[in-house]
Parts: C-alpha cells; sequence; structure tokens
C-alpha cells in the first residue's frame, strides 16, 4: 500500500514535469505580453528592456529550467497583469473555485444518484412519466453548453425576477487565509447560479450512468437470488444493486471533480466568479505567462491527486482489491 | 492640525461605512480592471483614468477636455525652454501630508526610473528645478507648445509616503522579488480615496473630505466591480446591481435603451479606426503580387480606399454607432482637419484604378486584423473583404486574438504584415502624437514612426512635423498640422475608417459626464434629487 503510494507520488512528479515542458512549449505561441504590459506610447527600446529583464530572450529550455527550480521552492515569479506573485494570487482565488467546485460537485452526486436510481427503477411504474421527465431534462443539460445555461439563468432570475445576484462572489468572512461566502446571506445567494450551471453537465452525467449500471445489475444473478431468498424491495435496490452499481461511478465522479475544478473556467468567466478559472482566462488574454504556467501545474497536480484517491476509494469500495493486495503483501 | 484632520477624514469614513446601501453609493463596472493604482506603472487609458480620482497632476482635463489648473495653479512660459509652475497652496495629501515642490521634482523623478511607463510625459523635460516650496520650473531640450497636453494624467505622488513605503520606484511586472506597495495602496491629493482594493474583484472609495476644490458631486462612496463577460455585464445594469457599465455592446444599445430605468450613452470616440498598406517592402509577404509591391502604387492605395463603403460599415457593421472619418484623427483632437472630405465610395473608379495600374484581374493579399481588441473590429474586417472582392482584390482574413494579432504586426514583430486594421488614440489628444507616430518615416533611435506598420514614408510630412513640435504661434501651428493631413490624405497613405461610437451603460437618476476620451470622472456623477 505504502509503495503503491510512492510509487504514484513518482509518477505524479513526471506527469508536472511533462505538464509544464508542454507549458513552455505552447507559451512561444500564446502572443507576447510586453505589448500588454506597456502603453502605446512606450519605445522600442524600452520594450526590448523589458523583455530582456522578463528573460524572454532565453532560449525555451532555460525559461523552462528557471521555472522548475522556482516552482520547487514555491515560486512562480510575478503575475504581468497584476504585478503581484502568482503563489499569493492563486492562494487568493483558490477558496472561490473550490467552494464552487466543492458545492457543485455535492449537487451532481447528490442529484444525479438520487435521479439516476429513481430513473432506474421507475421505468414502467405509476412515477414513469417522472422519470421520463427527468431523461429528457438530462438532454437538455448534456446538449446546451454551460455559458448558455448561465446566461439564460442570469436572465431570468437576475434580470426578470431580480432574485439573484448576476455576478460575483457577494460578501465574503474571511477564515485566516481562507475567504468563504457560506457565512453570508449575500455570499450563499451569489453560490446557487453558479453552482448549478457548473453542476448541470455532470448531474445529467451522473444520472445516466447511475440510470444504466443499475439496469445492467438488476438483471444479474444475485439479484435474482436475493429476490427469490425474499429480502425487501429495499435492501435489494439499496443494500445490494446501488453498492455494486457505484465502483465505476465512483472512478468517472472522481475524474469529473477534477473536471469540474478545471472547467470552472467557463462558468466563473460567465458569472464574474473571482476564482482560479477566471484568473486564468485573463491571463490567457494578457499572455500572462507566469499565471498561467502556475494554473496548468496546479490542475496536473489536482487531477494526479484525485487519481490516487480513486484508486484508494476502490480499495474501500471493492473487496476483491483488499484481497489482492493481502496476498502480495504476504510474498505470492 | 494634521492628527486632527486625520482624525475628521477617519470620521468621515467610518460615518461612510456606517451607512453602504444609502442612495449616493455608485456602483459601477467596467470590462477589466485597473492594472495597477500606481500612478507610474501603466500608460493605460482606463488605467490612468481611474487613477485620476484618486491622483492629480498638475493639470486636469474637464468635462469637455479643456485642460485646468489642477496642483498647478498657473503657469507661465518664462523663457522659450522654461516653463514655470505656481503650484495650490494648502494641498494635502490624504494622508494629511502637505503637497509642496518636493514632491513634484520627487515625482518626476519617479517617473523617469526603471520600470515606470510614463517615460514619454517628461520625454522634452530636460530638468526638473525647484524654485521654492510652491514654485517648480521644468527645463524643455528644446521649445515646446505642447508640454502639458499630457499632463492631465501624469500624477503626483507624496515623496514622504513613497519613501517610507518603499515605493520611490515604479510598479513594474519585472519586479520579480515582491510586489511594490503603491500597487495596491494609493496617496493622491485628489477627490477620492480609495478605502478597499481587492484586484478583479472590487475597488472602493469615498470622497476626500479634505479636497482642495469644492465638490459638484453628491457621492458617499464609489464601488468599482470589473466583469468581463458582455451579457452578464449589461446584464448587471438591467437587474439594477449597477448604476454604471460600459462599455455596452453595440448589440446590446437597444435593448438598454428600451429597459425602462436605464439608458444608453453613446457619443463618438477619440480614436480613429484605419486600414493601413505595407508600403516599404519590394515585394509584400503576404500576396499574389510577386516582384513588385503593388500598395507603392498611389492608384492601388486609391482603389482601395475607394473601395470601401465606410457608410455602409457604420450602417450594418457597427449598427449607427460610428462616425466615418476622413482624416487619422478624430473631431476634439488639436489640429483636426475640418475641411478634409472622404475620397467618395464607388467601386466603378476603383476598378479603373487598378486597371490603370495593371492589375485589371485584381490580386490577392493577406489582411491581417484583432478579433478582440476594438468595437467589432473583426466584423468591419468581414465586411471589408467583401467589398474588395467585388472589386476584385481577393482577401484572406486573419484575424486573432490582441495579444497574437500585436506580436505580429508591431515592430517587436518585425512587421510582419501586409495589410491591417488599427484604431489610435493620440495620448496627448494633438495631431503631432499621430503624425509622429502613424505617419513619420520609421526611425529607431528618434522613435518616430514607431507604430508606422506599414512603413508609409513622406519626406514633406516629415518636415512638417519637426516644424509643428517647435512652433509656439497656434494659428501657424493648426495650418501646418492641415498641410501635413492633406498631403497624407492626397498622398492616400492610410485609409481612414471611422471613429467607433463609445457606449455606456445608465441607470436613470444618475447624473454623469461621458467624456470623449472614454474616461469616467467621479466628480461629475450626481445620484440624488
Amino acid at each position: 500500500m505504502a509503495a503503491f503510494i510512492v510509487r504514484r507520488l513518482v509518477q505524479s512528479i513526471v506527469v508536472m514535469l511533462v505538464v509544464a515542458l508542454i507549458a513552455f512549449v505552447l507559451f512561444n505561441h500564446v502572443g507576447d505580453p510586453i505589448n500588454n504590459m506597456v502603453g502605446q506610447d512606450t519605445t522600442v527600446a524600452e520594450r526590448e528592456a523589458l523583455r530582456e529583464r522578463l528573460g524572454h530572450n532565453d532560449p525555451s529550455y532555460v525559461q523552462f529550467l528557471r521555472f522548475v527550480g522556482n516552482a520547487v521552492r514555491g515560486e512562480f515569479g510575478i503575475s504581468y497583469r497584476l504585478a503581484r506573485p502568482v503563489e499569493e494570487l492563486i492562494a487568493e482565488r483558490l477558496p472561490a473555485t473550490l467552494e464552487l467546485s466543492l458545492v457543485s460537485a455535492v449537487l451532481a452526486i447528490t442529484l444525479g444518484v438520487a435521479m439516476g436510481v429513481f430513473t432506474a427503477l421507475n421505468r414502467h411504474t405509476r412515477l414513469s412519466w417522472l422519470s421520463q421527465g427527468f431523461m429528457s431534462l438530462s438532454l437538455v443539460g448534456v446538449s446546451l453548453p454551460t455559458f448558455l445555461i448561465g446566461i439564460l439563468m442570469i436572465y431570468v432570475f437576475s434580470v426578470e425576477l431580480g432574485l439573484l445576484p448576476s455576478f460575483g462572489r457577494g460578501d465574503t468572512v474571511q477564515l485566516g487565509w481562507w475567504s468563504t461566502g457560506l457565512l453570508t446571506a449575500s455570499g450563499r445567494k451569489a453560490l446557487v447560479m453558479p453552482s448549478i450551471t457548473l453542476a448541470l453537465f455532470q448531474m445529467t452525467l451522473i444520472m445516466r450512468l447511475v440510470r444504466a449500471e443499475m439496469l445492467e445489475v438488476l438483471r444479474t444473478d444475485y439479484i435474482k437470488f436475493a429476490r427469490a431468498r425474499g429480502l425487501t424491495d429495499r435492501a435489494v435496490h439499496f443494500g445490494h444493486a446501488l453498492k455494486n452499481t457505484l465502483v465505476p461511478v465512483i472512478t468517472i465522479t472522481g475524474l469529473q471533480l477534477g473536471t469540474i475544478i478545471a472547467f470552472a473556467i467557463i462558468t466563473e468567466t460567465v458569472f464574474q466568479w473571482p476564482g482560479m478559472g477566471l484568473l486564468f482566462i485573463q491571463a490567457v488574454r494578457f499572455a500572462d505567462i507566469p499565471v498561467m504556467a502556475a494554473y496548468l501545474v496546479l490542475i496536473a497536480l489536482l487531477f494526479v491527486g484525485l487519481n490516487l484517491l480513486v484508486d484508494l476509494l476502490y480499495y474501500a469500495v471493492d473487496p476483491r482489491l483488499r484481497i489482492d493486495a493481502r496476498l502480495g503483501a504476504t510474498g505470492h | 492640525m494634521h492628527p486632527r484632520l486625520t482624525a475628521v477624514a477617519a470620521a468621515a469614513v467610518l460615518a461612510v461605512a456606517a451607512h453602504p446601501a444609502s442612495a449616493e453609493t455608485l456602483r459601477f463596472a467596467f470590462q477589466g480592471d485597473v492594472g495597477t493604482l500606481d500612478p507610474h506603472g501603466l500608460n493605460e487609458t482606463f488605467t490612468l483614468g481611474f487613477q485620476g480620482n484618486i491622483y492629480e497632476g498638475l493639470t486636469r482635463r474637464g468635462s469637455d477636455l479643456a485642460i485646468e489648473p489642477a496642483l498647478a495653479e498657473r503657469w507661465e512660459i518664462v523663457e522659450p525652454t522654461r516653463w514655470r509652475f505656481h503650484l495650490r497652496q494648502g494641498v494635502t495629501f490624504h494622508n494629511g501630508n502637505p503637497f509642496t515642490a518636493d514632491d513634484v521634482v520627487f515625482s518626476a523623478e519617479r517617473t523617469l526610473k526603471d520600470g515606470s511607463n510614463l517615460v514619454t510625459r517628461l520625454s522634452g523635460v530636460a530638468e526638473v528645478v525647484k524654485v521654492d516650496d510652491h514654485t517648480v520650473d521644468f527645463v524643455t531640450k528644446v521649445p515646446n507648445p505642447i508640454l502639458i497636453s499630457d499632463w492631465d494624467t501624469w500624477y503626483i505622488m507624496d515623496k514622504e509616503w513613497a519613501e517610507a513605503n518603499d515605493t520611490a520606484e515604479p510598479t513594474s511586472a519585472s519586479d520579480t522579488s515582491s510586489e511594490n506597495y503603491a500597487n495596491r495602496h494609493a496617496n493622491g491629493t485628489g477627490p477620492f480615496m480609495v478605502t478597499v482594493r481587492e484586484p478583479d474583484v472590487r475597488t472602493v472609495a469615498v470622497p476626500n473630505p479634505n479636497w482642495w476644490d469644492e465638490a459638484t458631486h453628491d457621492l458617499t462612496e464609489i464601488v468599482f466591480q470589473p466583469i468581463a463577460s458582455d451579457p452578464t455585464r449589461v446584464a448587471a445594469l438591467l437587474s439594477g446591481e449597477m448604476d454604471l457599465v460600459y462599455p455596452v455592446p453595440l448589440q446590446d444599445v437597444q435593448r438598454v435603451d428600451g429597459n425602462p430605468g436605464t439608458t444608453a450613452l453613446t457619443g463618438p470616440e477619440l480614436r480613429t479606426i484605419f486600414l493601413g498598406m505595407d508600403q516599404s517592402r519590394d515585394e509584400l509577404l503576404y500576396s499574389s503580387v510577386a516582384g513588385t509591391n503593388p500598395f507603392k502604387d498611389r492608384r492601388v492605395r486609391q482603389a482601395f480606399y475607394q473601395a470601401i463603403d465606410t457608410d455602409a460599415i457604420s450602417r450594418v457593421v457597427m449598427r449607427g454607432q460610428s462616425t466615418p472619418a476622413a482624416s487619422m484623427v478624430a473631431p476634439g483632437i488639436i489640429g483636426f482637419p475640418e475641411g478634409l472630405a472622404r475620397h467618395p465610395f464607388d467601386a466603378e473608379a476603383a476598378k479603373a484604378l487598378l486597371a490603370a495600374a495593371g492589375y485589371a484581374d485584381g490580386f490577392e493579399v493577406t489582411l491581417d486584423c484583432p478579433n478582440d481588441r476594438y468595437v467589432n473590429d473583426e466584423a468591419i474586417c468581414q465586411a471589408v473583404v467583401g467589398m474588395l472582392g467585388r472589386v476584385g482584390i481577393k482577401v484572406d482574413l486573419l484575424a486573432q486574438s490582441k495579444v497574437q494579432y500585436f506580436a505580429k504586426v508591431l515592430d517587436t514583430g518585425g512587421y510582419d504584415t501586409s495589410f491591417y486594421l488599427l484604431g489610435w488614440t493620440p495620448g496627448s489628444f494633438d495631431s503631432w502624437n499621430a503624425l509622429h507616430n502613424l505617419v513619420g518615416t520609421r526611425n529607431t533611435d528618434s522613435g518616430r514612426g514607431t507604430f508606422n506598420l506599414g512603413g508609409y514614408t513622406s519626406p514633406a510630412i516629415d518636415a512638417l512635423a519637426d516644424r509643428i513640435l517647435v512652433e509656439t504661434d497656434l494659428e501657424k501651428r493648426d495650418a501646418l498640422i492641415d498641410e501635413a493631413w492633406q498631403t497624407l490624405h492626397e498622398d492616400v497613405g492610410y485609409i481612414p475608417v471611422h471613429q467607433q461610437a463609445l457606449s455606456w451603460g445608465v441607470r436613470d437618476g444618475v447624473e454623469l459626464a461621458q467624456r470623449a476620451d472614454n474616461v469616467f470622472s467621479w466628480r461629475f456623477v450626481t445620484i440624488g434629487g
């Protein structure tokens, strides 16, 4: 087990180095940040001096090695756009993105699993119309682009009904370095639309996955035997069927959680949510290379970490893996 | 006296903080955030315009852009190369420090240091001399009649404050060690004081109770929040969360106007959008014509000019929110040539000119265009492609984001373009700036023609520009400028397209001044009543 984790950690360092390297190759094509950093009247000589100071005249590999050297010490340089240390910016924006992502993930998982189970169990019951309704709704969720859903919600709930704020995070409370919007009314109100927008796609995905898996499992022999033993529907559905449905669901959900954080970019842009996604998209527009580099490495770290977590959850859910591991430990 | 003043200021801040939701709070949104609060850190319209509410220069501009005395009460030219400024007395910075000649000399030094982006403000100045505590002399290298034309955005900092906070040098992104204090903290003499600065989230300011001038606004608090997404910004206005948002996209102007409770405020902007052609290379980089450069032929340039229907662009692409332009500077810029009329749109004449130049069958050329810099920039380029197509010119459009576009077409990219769309507002609101940067023959040493991306050259205009720079008789100077623009027009060195419109969305009941340079001055706002 410990060896497994160490191996995975070493792998993750390699992955992050590769991500950083690819990022640096790409940075040659993102455009020139210098023109954004100075006014139109700035002379060529001043621009050239700035380029030299920023080290942009060095070959890519030198810039890459310098980046890795600094990153190891936890330094990611100064943002070209905001003239502040990147690690400070990320620490400032991380809470906003994580709160949004976690609320979205909870929404997506609870509603997704619930609706998935419901639609699987109610194919031919009195409630099949509701189950049909959920299925149609899920089509909308899968097919409409996120930004469109966001803007539609803004027009309905902010402009027409005036119920929810159209942008931003509302008032936040500072808990140490962590800023939270969950403790104020305006912060919670501001969270409603962005989290639903962000959750919608994952929710429908999870719902359809749970439904398909559940239907699959309900056809298996052990479910039939369980029914033959006279177990209640409740025990059959939730004790046996749902539990066995969850293994693939955990994999997908774990990976999707990373996607939620990584792709919060669009939702954050639409709602002017001051998180890392917005920081990143503005960095791209500005060619703010230090921020882009740090963000990409951070997202790589996140995915690697989530994958590890998913693998560990397997141990918890699937007893077969635990047995394998014990056998491995005894020397087979 | 100072501690007492500070106490009064603190009391005022507290009083304001206790009623954050009062009617006199102005909430406004722009598409991006202020680059920095450091007045010498970034020469960019929105950043400097925002800072102008907090910091002040020796001069300022009124709502009609007229130059007014600010920190300097008056000034005179004692010798042709020596300007004397009499500083306003009794002015204090937000922290209570008195404003003196030392602050002016310090600000000049700071502006010229590495990392400053406002060096051009003082590029003609040889020396800054303190005469006494309230008099400063600026010695120029040559006589310069427009020395102070852009000093309304050259702001004065408090020497003591800057030194105490270790920010005697301007904020620059090339500081790799730590953040400059002035990046997020401000201490000016202006009508408003920053109380909260959260980059990309919000910036809050309150009126300066000790401001030297009489406040005409009725604000108690200003909250600024950037909203990058166009539809969200408009929605924030329509839902009543914002009192002012800008820019409003052209397609939303009608909606904002039609909505009860909001109005779209539009007006011509000082920026001119134009097309430029590579006239320096012997063969175009991106064209089907080999061995020669068709743009060196004036007839081809005029054919391009006359093939483009700017009225149609204004009507269709800009939904009426633009003014077709005949010159490279907008009305309102000093030296705007009123007598100039566009070469008329005439596709037949264009075809005839092309035939006469030997391109009866037309040719192919690539048009470089930004797609996120100016209002509907890519759509303008698409319209140009269609219009030139009608006279036989096949234009390949290369529309890119501004970071990629500018990296390609500017000097740093080696002027890598044959045909391009660009916009320009003279930073000094004076024609000389455009003549120098856009029209002058390229010269790396003097910086002339840095933005003359097509390498247009006219010795006559260069000579005129040199005379315009030092001519102190304003009438003669205007005549020289007029002659320069006339020469460029006849030579068809550029194809001016239009001045785009400013479009702000304002909540009814909010009175404000929309300046033609797209700067929002909070001191002209009233909400009550």
